[in-house]
């Protein structure tokens, strides 16, 4: 009774006494939400154009970063290497397109997220072999100095990250929305034979959507990277998307940015008021457990089409 | 000419119904099993005992469990690692709280705990499927390893945490854990276990209920309307194949390495449980053995050869190229042949009959 007590009420009433530092904790916890978010998003839009799990996103992130850091490393200005970066990832996407994709198409989807598994190790091998395994610091002149609004602490840089992530996210709806490139992605997402009759070219939307995804990851690489310093570690941060994923749905944007919000606060929260009482590190498994509750209640998760199944 | 079923009469439904309806197969099961208890023991050194053979049957046992839930059944699961951490824990503590309980009911009892488990972590297959399975069963992985890492019961408060296992006996004095162990006799314990379940698992598959789970994978809803209750049968999918997984994590911790310990259960245990099974084959048992043993070999193969090529001096960069060429591999493989080694070997087979005349 007594340790029910503890557990279930105790944290509570730690809260209820110190709003503010749960407000900070709250918004920390939003903060790296938004940075989960962003590597949940390239998972979303490949999944929604294509249909596969690509697990090598985050494999991608690491090898975007490992890049990026590697060209400023050569001396490059700053936008020589976003564009060095750039060119990279389109070029992975080609390569990825013409390699993996293109003879396994219709084949079962396990059988394509595990190339994409295979794809991940070759990834991480490759971008390791030629940039090395050390921890590089990457600074791109983000302040991290805490700001300080009324009583609260808030870091400039998850400031910055958040701010980035919306700019993304809006460049991205807009593209989806009102290209005819974007159009076209939203009609392969809906149906691909379909599609493909109306003379949409298959190849040369996977291509456009692997590359925007490798810039995302980019995108993701480069805030990670800032924040924990690139090293292999960064590659592990796609398993944290998945239950961002899953609790947004795998085929919403919207839902990968709700997601990665409620993981973060909601994990932050735990660890901070929760994780002492039993003994730490629930950040590690917190996300999971959430979104597996969640999953009972809702299997296609908070934005996903409702998945109707007829025999 | 060889091998072929002509002449081949089956009198009786027995004969009808047996596992190797050819005297051929007979034969080359004959043969590799002599191998493998026989000649292996007698002529095997400890490195080839210890470190490719033992790790080559307990990942195959692994995988047969997974391939009994993702193969046969069609639930994708991710959380391989984790099952074999919670009958690798359960096993130390029934050694440990009982010390007399005899080593075969140490595993069958640590692999039904496992089963317990398996089956609260397959509760949410009854409402969900695929990919979003894959990653509520994440949450088996990470939830059990933080669970054993971080409460100090599983590991008797060890300061440590990592702790060694206890020494059985089977048969009076002839050890099977622990430092008293020949290497014969955890190499030919291991395999006889491992040679039982693998033949229950093959006849489990030819059973009803492998039937049920068969119906289940390739169209839930249509199986529910011909009477197959998708809830046992799912549960009893996560069930037995977390028997196997448990019992594999039990051995892997007493007999082969020795040490009782979290970390060998990480997540990329689960990962190349997975590889072993899809480069083998879904939804065959042969397969698993052919993929636990491309996944085991690989790696010592590749690290050997870059050592002789002199490329290895840097422990990293070997490391690296391995991952590189074990990725490039494994997407070769799904591209030439999606369906497994084991199909390769059936399309061998039937190569086979119509030799050396092909119509």
């Amino acid at each position: 009774m007594e340790t029910l007590e503890h557990i279930l009420l105790q944290p509570f009433r730690s809260i209820a006494e110190t709003p503010m530092f749960f407000l900070e904790v709250l918004i920390g916890g939003l903060m790296s939400g938004v940075m989960y978010a962003l590597v949940a998003l390239g998972f979303v839009l490949i999944f929604k154009a294509s249909g596969v799990f690509n697990f090598a996103q985050g494999a991608m992130v690491l090898f975007a970063a490992l890049f990026f850091v590697g060209f400023l490393e050569l001396g490059w200005p700053v936008w020589l290497a976003v564009a060095g970066s750039v060119v990279v990832m389109v070029a992975l996407a080609f390569a990825i397109e013409r390699v993996v994709l293109r003879p396994l198409v219709n084949q079962p989807p396990i059988i394509l997220f595990m190339a994409t598994i295979g794809i991940t190790f070759f990834l991480d091998g490759f971008g390791q072999t030629i940039w090395g395994s050390d921890v590089r610091r990457l600074d791109v002149g983000i302040p991290t100095t805490p700001l300080i609004v009324g009583d609260l602490y808030i870091n400039q840089f998850d400031l910055f990250a958040a701010v980035i992530c919306g700019l993304l996210v809006t460049v991205l709806a807009l593209f989806f929305q009102f290209t005819p490139t974007g159009r076209a992605l939203r009609a392969v997402a809906d149906d691909h034979q379909a599609a493909m009759s109306v003379g949409i070219p298959l190849n040369v939307i996977w291509t456009i959507v692997w590359s925007v995804a490798g810039l995302v990851g980019l995108v993701a690489g480069v805030m990670w990277g800032s924040k924990l310093g690139v090293q292999f570690n960064l590659s592990l941060i796609a398993l944290k998307a998945l239950p961002v994923l899953i609790l947004g749905g795998f085929t919403s944007v919207p839902g990968a940015i709700v997601g990665g919000l409620l993981v973060g606060a909601g994990e932050k929260v735990a660890e901070v008021f929760w994780g002492p009482l039993v003994g730490g590190a629930v950040e590690d498994w917190f996300a999971y457990v959430l979104a597996l509750l969640f999953l009972l209640v809702r299997p296609q998760g908070l934005f996903g089409e409702r998945i109707i199944e007829r025999v | 000419m060889i091998y072929r079923e002509t002449g081949q009469f089956k009198a009786s439904y027995a004969a009808d119904q047996a596992i190797f309806r050819l005297v051929e197969d007979r034969i080359g099961m004959g043969a590799i099993l002599f191998l493998a208890f026989v000649v292996m023991p007698l002529v095997g050194s400890q490195y080839w005992l210890e470190t490719i053979m033992l790790p080559f049957l307990i990942y195959s046992l692994a995988a047969i469990g997974l391939n009994l839930l993702t193969g046969y059944a069609g639930q994708l699961s991710l959380g391989t690692g984790g099952f074999m951490a919670c009958g690798a824990f359960s096993a130390y503590k029934l050694a440990t709280a009982f010390p007399d309980l005899h080593v075969l009911l140490v595993l069958v009892l640590a692999g039904s705990i496992t089963a317990a488990v398996g089956i609260l972590f397959g509760l949410p297959s009854l409402r969900i499927k695929g990919f979003y399975l894959a990653v509520a069963t994440l949450a088996a992985q990470f939830f059990l390893l933080w669970l054993f890492n971080r409460v100090p019961w599983f590991t008797n408060y060890s300061s440590s945490g990592v702790i060694s296992a206890p020494p059985l006996a089977i048969f009076g004095d002839i050890w099977v854990t622990g430092f008293e162990a020949t290497p014969v006799a955890k190499y030919l314990f291991t395999l006889s276990l491992v040679s039982i379940l693998a033949l229950a698992a093959k006849n489990m598959t030819r059973l009803k209920i492998g039937r049920a789970w068969m119906a289940i994978r390739d169209m839930d809803i249509a199986a529910e309307i011909i009477g197959i209750r998708p809830m046992t049968t799912k549960l009893s999918a996560f069930a037995i194949s977390s028997f196997y997984c448990g019992i594999a994590g039990a051995l892997w911790a007493f007999v082969y390495t020795g040490a009782v310990e979290a970390l060998a259960f990480e997540i990329n245990v689960s990962f190349r449980v997975l590889f072993m099974i899809i480069i083998g084959g879904l939804g065959t048992i042969c397969g698993s053995f052919m993929g636990a043993a491309f996944i085991v070999l690989l790696p010592i193969f590749l690290n050997n050869t870059l050592l002789a090529l002199g490329l290895a001096e840097a422990v990293a960069l070997a490391s690296h190229l391995e991952a590189m060429i074990m990725g490039a591999l494994i997407i070769f493989f799904l591209i030439v042949e999606p369906h497994g080694l084991a199909r390769l070997w059936q399309i061998l087979k039937e190569k086979l009959r119509r030799w050396p005349f092909p119509y």
